[in-house]
């Protein structure tokens, strides 16, 4: 394309290859750029390797914090699952009263999945057992225990909110002295959860700005490094965006390669942590392994920090390429 | 194919660099600019590239205004304008294949091409063996010659030396004139920069002259005598020119 010479335009004949080919060396072309810019990269390994560790341990922290979080809240899920309401009935009352009462309440059917009736007697009987206060509960000339209905709610009144409405019409029951719904250390769990998720948000948004200006800084250095062969390139006639794609193609590289380091350092975090979460979960008879870091993890990762890369070498090749002329 | 009309320019910082020029250079001309240092050539020729844009008055190549041309639009200009400098703006990390190559490879030329065309230019500056070398394994002669090669390797139709001939001896001085007589047998307009004077009268051709910013011969009035104005420029101590330059006198 000459716009001073209109005879110029057919003297160069990779303009009249086809529409497919041009597409297909374009193609040939970008792979090569970006191969030459990682290339490039590698010709520096120590200040390649630095800005990629920055790079990691900047998307390490937020994507570690992310799993706990993740990983918190499939716990507190599984203790959700396993919620019951125990009714403590009125001292004094007759089993053919608390047989009635299950019987009430097992009709509930919409509300209530199943109900038990634990008598004094078994209840007193499983209590010397577990504390080993066998020999003193004999002196006890009576039996203290009341009856006790455990029941187990249907799952949509397993929530905090809708579980307290239930164990409240329960205790307008007769015969029952108060209900127990031990609800609350889970609101607070819970909150504590979503205070720990905004503390997530922030901290990963913070390091995600944090990468791009990284980035963004490294890519001006380059740029500015290679003022001369900027300017020599647009005398011969290059484009801004010819001279574009090289840095960018050093962003993706940098935000590929952060975000593979910051995968890898994830991994070994959650394993190291592991031993100690098995350890946990093995003093309450649970079985628990940290999960969340599967391909879709890594892809998610890398996206992340690919555009990340993106973003910043786009800002700085902007604003700095525009601003070098030759003179 | 270059019209300079009632140009001025004022560098920032106000130095007057050129003041009302006006000179035309035909189609397929080969003509030589000269003038003290300081004298305005190289802003001359950086006014043709849009290295530079004009204060005032209007740069026309091949009947286009280049006022008229927007700054995106400045590198399709420079592909057409082959161009030297005296500092041989080399990529001093590349070799000298890729040097000449960088022409063709933003214009987007396939491969084979590329090969080509590389080779047929640096065989026409002697440098042919030296390809795959570094520009910092070159002299500076040679370095001159791979920037020529650059400049012709896409084959423009305008090539705009500036001091090409700085840093080379007499002899291959005009060996690199001789190739810019080839080119320009080949219709390619050629317009040179220099202040080596000799080499300029050995060669006979159009030489324009400029003095502080001003066009003082277009070389088309007197062509029997520019022994004149050479003894004016090579005498340091003249005061300035005070009376109108020739084109207003005639
Ligand atoms: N970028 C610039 N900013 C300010 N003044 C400049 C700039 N470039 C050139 N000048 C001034 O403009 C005038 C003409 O400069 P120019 O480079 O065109 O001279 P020249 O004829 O090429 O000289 P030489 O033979 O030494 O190369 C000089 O006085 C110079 O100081
Ligand atoms: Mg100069």
């Amino acid at each position: 394309m000459s716009l001073l010479f209109n005879g110029r335009a057919g003297d160069n004949t990779t303009r009249r290859v086809g529409f497919f080919q041009r597409v297909f060396m374009g193609g040939i072309n970008h792979l090569r750029q970006a191969l030459a810019s990682l290339g490039e990269l590698w010709r520096s390994p120590l200040a390649t390797f630095m800005t990629i560790g920055v790079l990691g341990l900047s998307i390490t922290l937020p994507s570690t914090l992310y799993l706990m979080v993740k990983n918190t809240e499939k716990v507190t899920a599984g203790w959700e699952q396993a919620g019951e309401i125990s009714l403590y009935l009125q001292s004094g009352t007759t089993e053919q009263q608390a047989n009635q009462l299950l019987l009430a309440v097992s009709l509930m059917t919409s509300k209530i999945d199943s109900a038990r009736l634990i008598a004094p007697d078994i209840a007193l009987e499983e209590f010397e057992a577990l504390s080993g206060l066998g020999d003193s509960l004999a002196y006890l000339d009576k039996n203290p225990l009341p009856f006790v209905l455990l029941i187990t709610p249907k799952p949509q009144y397993l929530q905090p909110e809708p579980a307290k409405r239930l164990l409240q019409e329960l205790e307008q029951q007769s015969v029952v002295d108060f209900g127990k719904l031990d609800i609350e250390w889970l609101e607070k769990l819970y909150a504590i959860v979503s205070i720990a998720k905004d503390i997530v948000w922030i901290v990963a948004i913070l390091l995600c700005v944090s990468v791009v200006l990284i980035i963004g800084n490294t890519i001006r250095l380059n740029i500015l490094s290679q003022r001369e062969e900027i300017a020599v390139m647009k005398l011969v006639g290059a484009t801004d965006n010819f001279i574009r794609f090289p840095f960018l193609y050093t962003g993706f590289w940098y935000g590929f390669l952060g975000g593979l380091l910051a995968w890898m350092l994830v991994a070994f975090l959650l394993w190291w942590i592991q031993s100690g979460v098995e350890n946990l979960a093995g003093l309450y008879q649970a079985e628990f392994t940290i999960s969340g870091l599967d391909m879709q993890a890594l892809g998610v990762i890398l996206l992340i920090s690919i555009s990340l890369g993106l973003i910043g070498s786009l800002i700085s090749v902007q604003k700095h390429i525009k601003e070098i002329e030759p003179s | 194919m270059i019209k300079f009309d009632r140009v001025s320019k004022t560098y920032p910082g106000g130095q007057q660099a050129l003041q009302q020029v006006d000179f035309h250079i035909e189609p397929g001309e080969m003509a030589f600019l000269t003038g003290h240092s300081g004298a305005g050539k190289s802003t001359i020729l950086k006014l043709i590239s849009l290295m530079a844009r004009p204060s005032v008055g209007n740069v026309l190549i091949n009947g286009h205004n280049l006022n008229d041309i927007k700054l995106s639009q400045v590198p399709y200009i420079r592909r057409d304008i082959g161009m030297i400098f005296q500092s041989h703006q080399l990529l001093m990390d590349k070799t000298v294949f890729d040097n000449v190559a960088l022409p063709l490879v933003i214009e987007g030329y396939s491969r084979k091409q590329i090969q080509k065309r590389v080779s047929a230019a640096l065989d026409m500056v002697g440098l042919l063996h030296k390809i795959q070398q570094l520009p910092q394994a070159l002299s500076g002669g040679e370095q001159q010659r791979v920037g020529i090669a650059r400049a012709v390797v896409n084959r423009p139709p305008l090539l705009l030396a500036d001091e090409p001939t700085g840093n080379l001896d007499p002899k291959l001085s005009m060996e690199i004139m001789r190739l810019f007589e080839d080119f320009n047998q080949a219709g390619v307009c050629v317009f040179v920069a220099t202040h080596d004077l000799g080499l300029i009268a050995r060669m006979k051709y159009r030489t324009l002259t400029i003095k502080q910013g001003r066009m003082i011969d277009d070389g088309l009035n007197d062509q029997n005598d520019p022994l004149s104005t050479l003894s004016d420029l090579q005498d340091p101590n003249l005061p300035p020119m005070t009376k109108l330059p020739p084109k207003y006198t005639l």
